[in-house]
């Protein structure tokens, strides 16, 4: 395993952040402000910045094909960026008819639509309207009965996932007659008008659903909830209850983020600030590894501990060891945000990156 | 360190480190507002059940999670009545002094001596488990610090009355 690539941006929360697809443009949230980070060489320079929201900033996420940013914030709004020829970017103010907080937001596979969570309970899934030249939103609210933490969007564009703080992940139809083509049949649902729940599935625990991600295929759905635990749906038939409930639970931290590097691997983080590796099928899942193990790191750092630094030690705090070191063990210094995919295919990812509360962005191999 | 001091401390360490997975979340109730769920209390699903450490009945720990802020409450011991009148007046010159603190809330909550509120900008801002020994600091140092001004207090007493006496020798 290659070594993981760190960049510290700045000293504040970045909520979320996502690269193109080239991985040579980085967006990350800070504040009511988006920041552009061009590659160059090595590092990533500061190159744009997008402001025009007046609350923090709660998710942003560029469109891979068409390079459109889209951004949702605590003041209810969202945008979309599209660079103009001048090379500025022009925002578009989205209608989304919300009166709380938009929370996520993800652009669908085929990027004609994208879905807005919300502390409204309800879920904006927006479309361009041509004739009106403006993005509209149509409300999947049915059985949702808290702040939405999370959206994510199924290989075929109509189905959506959302993580829900009422400790329920589920799975609607956000089917739009005009704007999509009509879906071949998964083992979710076959016919699917709009608002149709093909699933709905509960933590144990009642721990809030902190993310949701489906599988590269379509046909598994993961969620991270806050009783530290994976679990992993797959569904049988529509309509039917589903094959297989997989939860692991571990003993550390809760996890925030979670995605699907291939069809049986899952990786996610949290508060416990260094990834881990869950892997498995339909028969079972279960914890594979850590990514940037903390105790790895320990055993290493223990041997580097030398006479300068002990002495050092001595003189600032009349101490000779350095068990009041304040850095973690791990690269990430506080909860890791967000993991999103880097490099290579669905469902063949080789490399990720994780955005921190310590305004790290880091980018691991698989 | 007495011998029930350590696990009493180790379990609240771990639980404040598991109490402190915060999360920025906007009000569900208020529009846009951010605001620390644990004292709005307007939404029951973000709450999470309170949990008291005891470490016998006159000392304990109040931790109530929500999922982006935390209230934790110390009952400090107060064997006689000089400690109640100490702890008193201890605890007021700090809350007096709250804003300076940032996580020092400025009335604790009823039966407890004091309380913090830890919001998600503050385990943002500071190390997550630097406040987490902050607290445990605080526990193991208050104890020592009500006693020794209850020793310094017996011996000014002492000394008073002798001053006092001397004449009538």
């Amino acid at each position: 395993m290659s070594a993981a690539e760190v960049n510290l941006l700045f000293h504040q929360r970045i909520a979320d952040h996502s690269f193109s697809a080239d991985g040579q443009l980085l967006a990350v949230t800070r504040d009511s402000r988006v920041q552009l980070y061009k590659r160059s060489g090595k590092t990533l320079a500061l190159s744009d910045e997008l402001t025009g929201h007046d609350k923090t900033i709660t998710a942003v996420d560029i469109a891979p094909n068409s390079g459109k940013i889209v951004t949702c914030s605590q003041d209810r709004n969202a945008y979309v960026w599209e660079l103009s020829p001048t090379g500025e970017w022009k925002p578009t103010l989205v209608l989304l008819r919300i009166n709380r907080a938009a929370t996520s937001v993800r652009w669908s596979p085929d990027e004609t639509k994208f879905a807005v969570g919300s502390g409204a309970r309800v879920i904006s899934v927006c479309y361009f309207e041509s004739e009106n030249d403006w993005w509209v939103s149509k409300h999947l609210k049915k059985p949702i009965r808290s702040t939405i933490l999370s959206v994510a969007w199924h290989p075929n564009s109509v189905l959506l996932a959302a993580g829900s703080a009422d400790a329920h992940a589920r799975v609607f139809s956000a089917f739009i007659k005009g704007v999509d083509q009509r879906p071949a049949p998964t083992a979710w649902g076959e016919r699917l008008p709009f608002n149709t729940v093909c699933g709905e599935f509960q933590n144990r625990s009642g721990g809030w659903v902190h993310d949701v991600a489906f599988s590269p295929s379509g046909n598994a759905l993961g969620f991270v909830a806050h009783d530290s635990s994976v679990t992993v749906v797959y569904p049988s038939a529509p309509e039917q209850p589903p094959k297989a409930v997989i939860t692991v639970t571990t003993a550390g931290l809760p996890f925030t983020s979670l995605l699907w590097s291939r069809e049986d691997q899952i990786i996610a983080a949290g508060h416990d600030c260094h990834p881990m590796v869950f892997e498995g099928s339909e028969d079972g899942w279960q914890w594979a590894r850590n990514i940037d193990d903390p105790k790895k790191a320990a055993l290493g750092e223990e041997k580097e501990t030398s006479a300068l630094n002990m002495f050092r030690q001595m003189d600032l705090r009349g101490k000779t060891t350095s068990s009041e070191d304040s850095s973690l063990k791990t690269i990430h210094q506080n909860t890791i945000t967000k993991i999103r995919a880097y490099e290579g295919q669905p469902g063949a990812i080789t490399k990720f990156s994780t955005s921190g509360v310590d305004g790290r962005v880091v980018i691991f191999s698989v | 360190m007495s011998q029930s001091l350590r696990p009493y401390l180790k379990c609240v360490r771990s639980s404040l480190t598991a109490a402190m997975s915060l999360s920025d979340f906007a009000s569900q109730t208020a529009e846009r507002h951010n605001v620390p769920e644990i004292e709005a209390g307007k939404s029951p699903e973000v709450l999470l059940n309170p949990l008291t450490i005891s470490r016998n009945e006159q000392e304990r720990v109040l931790i109530e999670p929500s999922v982006n802020s935390i209230r934790v409450s110390i009952k400090i011991k107060q064997a006689d009545e000089i400690e109640v009148i100490l702890v008193h007046k201890f605890t007021r010159f700090l809350t007096q002094r709250a804003e300076n603190f940032f996580i020092l809330r400025r009335k604790p909550v009823k039966g407890y001596d004091i309380s913090f509120l830890i919001t998600n900008f503050h385990t943002e801002a500071m190390l997550k488990h630097k406040l987490v020994d902050f607290i445990i600091h605080f526990m193991e140092e208050v104890d020592k610090e009500i006693s020794e001004m209850k020793l310094f207090l017996n011996a000014r007493a002492r000394f008073v009355a002798e001053a006092f006496l001397t004449p009538f020798d």
